[in-house]
């Protein structure tokens, strides 16, 4: 049994290269942590891993179409004739994006409000919370998929209005933790010497705040995945010629009964990503407060 | 306080219905038009009036149950959504029913034989759940059981030959509970097998959080004080989990129904879309794609109503099931 000697890591902070240690042991962190390597590596040089890089672009092979997967063509080929391993390795590219994107939208907008509605109280609160919960009214995909239809189907309208969905979810979040945190000795002796108000927010409240906001983000970003894969597939979002699962999975169900390597792998990649954050998730949520493990 | 926040949803979907692009009097009129009838239904869609009366007038209709007319169908939105209700209606029922009748036993098991084999399964159904594409997972089961082992339908409601032979009798609107109440057996059989496949699908996602919180909760009791005294007094296992452990750990997993309810109206979107199921989701997403901004709108609204709705009854239910919370009165 590997045990965690400190003495090897002197010089760093010992909680922290404790935490390194346990996650490192996690075996699911580990492969989530895998997975959502291989994307970004996939995203970074699509070019250089796959065999037939046209094939994501504007290419098709009509004389291919619907082969069977082979060494050829691990995933096979679509009705077009292209190389599904290719655009799924070029869809990851879209899909890091996506998660990027909607994520720090959520959390620029989220952080700020949830910080204002948890130190200041009273009718910023109110107001803050009130809107919060007229978001929050709407079950899951209804509000992305509404706001996507009245901006009109686009990959950027669509990140906006999932960023505009997803925010509240923060806003409760941080506000729940400063509310917490308001009451420590630490905030009350820092404001008995006189701090000013921003710096107490900054310096003292939201360091603490983070770690809640880490967990969730990590595993929001693979369900911002899962949901723009889900609108394109609705029609929402991404357009064809784009390289994007969800598309690419809808685009195929024609053809999936007889043809069941066109639909099943794109799927799968959303599948694997969406796990990998969520796996990596779970690790860092038992490594930053182990009272929340269920 | 729900006042407010219905208020808030009729505010929200009222200004997307004005911010969506393509001018709603030329989808309506149709192509090549004359100006009278722009003009004529620009008056009709009452689009000449200053934005805040329109407001107001949307409000009234909603009060009033008019959601307005359907640029696709042509009909009134509210006869359009009570015809698609039942259907969604069912399909929710079941999926709701699947998840708790298979997901809480299947988290209480996990709970009492911690780490043996079903532990493991239940596990990974809880991870994979939450992050299995609901399309996907649809699809790969009609290819698995319709396209290799024909076990189940493709997609509907019912089947064709039953519509022509065992016509069922239209008293709720449920198939299955029609069904069963006349007697009409070929229709029940048809009418489950085809509900099948999408209830497993819409249920798969909340089936893995049901059984994930109510593993975690049950976990959570029997590590309790008074079932370890339990115990030393030689009380049997199976009597503890069952009866003493059992009912406090159900308590939270009750107030897990909102969150499920969203998945599972989330989820209908698609489901219903991948299964030609005549439902709600459909609808809505059928008025997506044709930009039928009243069909978006009634739909938006019903579905946000009816999430209020469930959420605001389960406080309810919460407050009964545990006796140790109180209705905040004006005191505290």
């Amino acid at each position: 049994m590997r045990i965690f000697s400190p003495t090897r890591h002197k010089g760093k902070s010992k909680r922290f290269s404790y935490a390194l240690f346990v996650l490192r042991k996690n075996p699911l962190f580990m492969f989530g942590l895998a997975v959502i390597f291989l994307m970004v590596l996939a995203s970074l040089f699509p070019s250089y891993i796959t065999p037939f890089p046209g094939d994501a672009q504007y290419e098709i092979h009509f004389e291919q179409k619907l082969k069977p997967p082979s060494l050829k063509h691990f995933f096979g080929t679509d009705h077009m004739g292209r190389d599904i391993f290719t655009r799924v390795v070029f869809g990851s590219r879209m899909s890091i994006k996506i998660a990027l994107i909607v994520i720090f939208f959520s959390l620029a907008i989220g952080v700020p409000f949830g910080l204002v509605a948890g130190f200041f109280g009273g009718k910023i609160d109110e107001i803050i919370m009130r809107m919060s919960d007229m978001l929050l009214a709407f079950p899951p995909l209804l509000l992305p998929m509404a706001i996507t239809a009245a901006l009109g189907p686009s990959i950027m309208n669509m990140m906006i209005a999932i960023a505009i969905s997803w925010f509240p979810w923060y806003v409760r979040l941080i506000r729940g933790q400063v509310l917490s945190l308001k009451e420590e000795l630490y905030v009350e002796s820092a404001r008995s010497i006189g701090a000013g108000r921003t710096r107490i927010i900054m310096r003292h409240i939201f360091p603490n705040c983070i770690s809640p906001v880490i967990v969730q983000a990590s595993m929001d970003m693979g369900y911002a995945i899962l949901t723009a894969a889900s609108l394109s597939f609705i029609g929402l979002g991404a357009r064809p010629p784009t390289v994007e699962w969800g598309l690419m999975v809808t685009t195929s169900r024609a053809h999936f009964l007889d043809f069941w390597w066109t639909s099943t792998f794109p799927g799968l990649a959303i599948f694997i990503s969406v796990l990998g954050f969520n796996l990596v998730g779970d690790g860092l949520r038992d490594v930053l407060d182990p009272k929340l493990r269920a | 306080m729900v006042v407010l926040v219905v208020y808030g949803v009729s505010v929200i979907t009222f200004l997307l219905s004005r911010v969506i692009p393509g001018n709603p009097v030329m989808m309506w009129v149709g192509a090549k038009p004359r100006k009278e009838q722009i003009e004529w239904a620009t008056k009709e869609l009452g689009l000449d009036k200053p934005l805040v009366v329109q407001y107001l007038v949307y409000v009234k209709n909603l009060a009033k149950g008019d959601l307005g007319v359907s640029l696709r169908t042509k009909r009134n939105v509210s006869d359009d959504l009570s015809r698609c209700y039942a259907a969604t209606f069912e399909l929710v029922a079941v999926a709701m029913v699947l998840t708790f009748l298979v997901g809480i036993p299947m988290g209480i098991i996990s709970a009492t034989h911690k780490n043996s084999f079903v532990d493991h399964i239940n596990r990974a159904v809880s991870i994979s759940g939450v992050a299995m594409p609901i399309f996907w997972l649809g699809m790969l089961l009609q290819l698995i059981l319709h396209g290799q082992l024909r076990l189940a339908p493709l997609q509907g409601r019912i089947g064709s030959e039953i519509i022509a032979n065992h016509p069922i009798a239209m008293k709720t609107g449920f198939y299955l509970v029609d069904s069963l109440i006349t007697g009409n057996w070929p229709a029940l059989w048809s009418a489950l097998s085809h509900i099948l496949l999408p209830a497993i699908t819409l249920s798969f996602a909340s089936l893995a959080v049901i059984t994930r919180i109510s593993r975690s909760c049950m976990l959570e009791v029997l590590g309790e004080d008074y079932i370890q005294t339990s115990r030393a007094y030689g009380v049997s296992e199976k009597i503890i989990n069952y009866k003493y452990a059992l009912k406090n750990a159900l308590i939270p997993t009750v107030t897990v129904i909102g969150l499920d309810m969203g998945l599972l109206l989330g989820g209908s979107f698609i489901v219903e879309s991948i299964f030609d199921w005549p439902g709600l989701g459909r609808y809505a997403v059928l008025s997506i794609i044709t930009k039928d901004f009243p069909g978006i709108m009634g739909t938006t609204v019903l579905y946000a109503l009816v999430y209020v709705s469930v959420n605001l009854l389960v406080d309810f239910l919460y407050f009964f099931i545990d006796p140790r919370i109180k209705i905040p009165t004006a005191k505290n």
